[in-house]
């Protein structure tokens, strides 16, 4: 994976949607524009669904990274204030 | 605050929304909304209130579930028959959301009470069935300046409209009186379908989160009116009376009036 500066990790396997997107959003929150969320999951759904609602948010999506078979990690950097 | 797991499940389906998130959620659980009257319009606004976690929600009305409420009047039941209706509505929001600290107030509103009463709420919502009632809450709010989320509802119509108090127009700018009584007819005369405080009332509490979000725009210097049997939503601006009795530039009400009790048969 490339080398970027990561804000703030956070850590949802375990969960699942729609808890995935609320735990990912509230993350995100709390860190300022241009800020990086990484975000490590298990939900393969929510591999999918966190790029596209982060997207959807208004943010970038900068990886999506399948690291083994059952888990990815997601980084979105913050464009827009909530 | 941080959420519990509990409450993250409860609020998932606000906290993904943009206009709402974890901050907009905070903001509805830090608010306080005072509900005159809890029967038609005031159950489902509660109930939807209720559901949404606002943080402290009073109910005020001094009278007791009876048979003929429950064709409309959600938040009660059988099992409350006799009951006073805030507390029984009470009952019913801390069943779905013990989150929220529903204060039942059983005293008939009026002009001694009403300004303590609404003083430390953030939004007042008009749930009344009569026009006294009506434009004492209209003064109070305009003199305490707190935003009004009004409905009313007959037979198969409905309106709403929100007043904020120094921006845009009050009550009394689209009629300066109160009808005389016996003019309008009563539910109790006229009759309503069951359902349409339902309409309205969601109508309301939408008004009511919307307010607390500090999202979209409010339906101010505007009055909604829903016919049930035509299906038309329709509005009618209303506009600002430079010579309101109550807001405009040279108020003639200088303080609060009583309630006639002829109005009060309902």
């Amino acid at each position: 994976m490339e080398d970027i500066k990561v804000d703030k990790y956070l850590d949802i396997r375990g969960e699942v949607c729609p808890y995935t997107l609320v735990k990912s959003k509230l993350a995100l929150e709390n860190i300022g524009v241009g800020q990086i969320l990484e975000i490590i999951l298990d939900y393969p759904e929510a591999a999918n669904s966190i790029p596209k609602a982060m997207h959807n948010y208004g943010h970038s999506v900068i990886t999506v990274d399948k690291i083994n078979p059952k888990e990815w990690i997601v980084r979105v950097r913050k464009e827009v204030e909530d | 605050m941080e959420f519990t797991e509990e409450q993250l499940k409860r609020y998932s389906r606000h906290i993904i929304l943009p206009e709402v998130g974890g901050k907009g959620q905070k903001k509805i659980s830090a608010a306080r909304v005072l509900i005159v009257g809890a029967g038609g319009l005031g159950c489902p606004v509660g109930y939807y209130l209720a559901a949404a976690g606002i943080g402290t929600l009073a109910l005020v009305d001094n009278d007791e579930v009876e048979l003929s409420n429950l064709q409309r009047q959600i938040a009660h039941s059988v099992k409350t028959l006799g009951v006073n209706k805030a507390d029984s509505a009470k009952q019913t929001f801390e069943a779905l959301n013990p989150d929220v600290n529903v204060v039942a107030v059983k005293e008939r509103i009026n002009s001694k009470n009403i300004l303590d009463l609404i003083r430390d709420y953030d939004v007042i919502v008009d749930g009344t069935d009569n026009f006294p009632t009506r434009y004492l809450i209209n003064d109070a709010c305009v003199m305490l300046k707190k935003p009004l989320v009004s409905g009313a509802i007959l037979r198969f119509e409905g309106q709403i409209t929100t007043i904020m108090p120094g921006d845009g127009p009050c009550y009394r700018c689209l009629f300066e009186e109160p009808p005389p009584a016996g003019l309008v007819p009563s539910c109790q005369e006229a009759g309503v379908l069951g359902v349409l405080p339902g309409v309205i009332g969601a109508l309301q509490a939408t008004e009511v989160l919307k307010l607390i979000l500090g999202k979209g725009k409010p339906l101010k210097g505007e009055l909604l009116i829903y016919d049930a049997l035509g299906v038309n939503f329709r509005k009618v601006r209303i506009p600002k009376n430079s010579d309101c009795p109550m807001c405009g530039k040279d108020p003639k009400i200088k303080e609060l009036s009583d309630i006639p009790e002829q109005f009060c048969s309902l």
